[in-house]
């Protein structure tokens, strides 16, 4: 035996040394391992929630507000993993889409009925559409003085593929009495104060726009089960409306006589002054209007800003353009702030309320700092403003300009 | 059995022992960091919550910041965590800047829709502590110049 072997040649207790050592050796490199795998894990936790992209920004965790960023919203559909999140309550759990329910009601309909996610599935004809969502308080961050809320920058903004039924479908299922002016929506989420009467949010839209085409129960997101972050199993989605709107884990909607008063219609919230205000004015809740098609803007999201290039170059831009209801006739940019505009190469939108793809090719005429902005003209005529659109008290509805960073050298 | 044999079988026994606890240990030790990782296995599963951390955890302060909730370690600082960040999250005042006068407003207006108490005397602790540390930042443009540019290269 080699044991015995060595054992002859040195003293026990050396040789207990040595067995001790080589053993703890083996201890020693199963506890770095071990270290090494807890740092991987603990690497790990800094990873986005809800397998959102990493360069996505997580500017509140409670209730949960994640922003995107321009650069990672260049996809012509977006990614479930580049969109926004603006909850205002508490993260449903344990859903079980086998046993969701949606109840049709309220004052104006016909007769009140509910259906299973199933028969909503079978009943109905399916559609789906790339639709536009834009936070009412997308830009928000730019106002001055500053306005109360998540402090919204850019990526407030996506346009996935939505599939669901029409609302009108089920709405006319259950039957629209003729004095209904509005449609609200209910949902399981739970307030931040876990009052279990209070609703975190109930918005909802004018008759017209509930009855539009594109406008959808949906059950699918590029074609897989909506995410539970935005909506699972069921969200009503108005496409180029503030996407509060568009109500997440729908569970009921009602047809009301009325302008819906639930959470986050009234007061200041989702309306901008009726009349424009001087920056910091004061104004009263009755003279604050309700926020319906979001305005015409556009977002340069390729490349990402702060590229270099080099003389001679040339740098191919590209982005997409929307206008709340409203198409995009024209996008253009600018290297000189707006002294001179160049006309962008513009598809059409792949559907109503979808939003547009634009691209340019620019040549600098000399090195130095650049900035590219952009500048989108709805049907209307209506452009993007290079300055801060009016100050409103909650921040909504900035579509100024956007740009971004270029240096030739 | 000589004297060497029986030390040879002595430290046959003991490497055997120091072998197995140290697979023991080293097993021990990949659980509790496998659990610490992911401690959504033996607790609900709302991670927006950490109602688990011990009070040192909870107070714990590091470089004039509170690290549970990011805040600046400041007069009335824990009067804050104590009223606001039952319901919402410290980062949806930290990012608000505000003045005492629109402070107060936003107070009532959580107290009138939000189901925030009474505040008392904490108020003006909470409004100073808030227009002290996150004073209202001044742009004084219609547009601002980008800042923090981070320039990077391209291969084309």
């Amino acid at each position: 035996m080699t044991i015995v072997n060595i054992s002859t040649r040195v003293s026990p207790t050396q040789s207990t040394l040595m067995v001790v050592i080589s053993n703890y050796r083996v201890l020693i490199l199963l506890l770095l391992l071990t270290g090494s795998f807890s740092l991987f894990s603990q690497d790990k936790e800094t990873e986005m929630p809800f397998g959102k992209h990493e360069d996505m920004i997580i500017l509140n965790d409670k209730p949960w507000n994640i922003e995107s960023q321009p650069h990672i919203l260049n996809d012509d559909v977006t990614p479930a993993s580049s969109m926004f999140v603006r909850n205002n309550g508490k993260l449903p759990k344990d859903i079980d889409a086998s046993t969701w329910t949606l109840t049709i009601d309220g004052e104006s309909v016909v007769e009140s009925k509910t259906y299973t996610l199933a028969e909503l599935k079978s009943k109905f004809q399916h559609y789906t559409y790339q639709l536009t969502l834009e936070c009412g308080g997308n830009g928000r961050k730019e106002f001055d003085p500053p306005a109360k809320g998540n402090q919204w920058s850019l990526g407030a903004v996506n346009c996935a593929e939505w599939t669901g039924v029409r609302l009108r479908d089920v709405l006319e299922d259950a039957g629209i009495k003729k004095d209904a002016v509005y449609i609200g929506y209910h949902a399981i989420d739970e307030h931040l104060s876990g009052n279990p009467d209070k609703e975190p949010i109930s918005r909802g839209c004018p008759m017209f726009k509930a009855l539009e085409d594109e406008t959808l129960l949906a059950f699918q997101l590029n074609g897989e089960d909506i995410p539970l972050i935005h909506g699972y199993p069921l969200r009503l989605v108005v496409g180029g409306w503030p996407a509060s709107a568009s109500g997440k884990w729908v569970n009921r909607i009602s047809i009301r006589d009325r302008v819906h008063d639930g959470a986050k219609m009234t007061g200041t919230a989702y309306r901008i002054p009726c009349n424009p205000l001087a920056p910091g004015e004061k104004v009263k809740d009755e003279d604050m209007c309700i926020i319906e098609s979001m305005p015409v803007k556009s977002l340069i999201t390729f490349p990402k800003t702060g590229k270099l290039i080099k003389t001679g170059s040339s740098l191919e831009i590209r982005g997409h353009a929307w206008s709340g209801d409203l198409e995009v006739v024209m996008v253009e940019y600018s290297i000189d702030f707006g002294a001179s505009w160049v006309e962008c190469q513009l598809e059409a939108p792949a559907n109503r309320l979808a939003w547009q793809h634009f691209s340019a090719n620019i040549k600098f005429p000399k090195e130095g700092y650049y900035e590219v902005w952009a500048r989108a003209t709805d049907a209307n005529q209506t452009s993007q403003p290079m300055v801060l659109p009016g100050w409103n008290p909650k921040g909504y509805l900035n579509n100024a300009c956007h740009r971004i960073a270029v240096k030739v050298q | 059995m000589s004297m060497e044999e029986k030390n040879v079988d002595e430290l046959v026994k003991s490497a055997r022992t120091i072998v197995r606890t140290s697979i023991i240990l080293a097993l021990a030790t990949m659980t509790m960091v496998f659990v610490n990782t992911n401690p959504e296995l033996f607790s609900s599963n709302d991670s927006s919550e950490n109602e688990d951390l011990n009070k040192k955890d909870r107070d714990l302060i590091e470089d004039g910041i509170h690290v549970r909730t990011g805040l600046i370690d400041a007069e009335g600082m824990f009067v804050v965590i104590g009223n606001c960040t039952n319901c919402h999250s410290a980062k949806l005042v930290t990012q608000n800047r505000m003045t005492a006068e629109r402070w107060n407003e936003t107070i009532k207006w959580m107290q009138e829709t939000q189901n925030l108490w009474d505040l008392g005397e904490n108020q003006e602790i909470i409004v100073n502590y808030l227009v002290t540390n996150y004073p209202p930042k001044k742009s004084g443009m219609r547009r601002s110049n980008l800042t923090d540019i981070e320039w990077y290269e391209t291969e084309n």
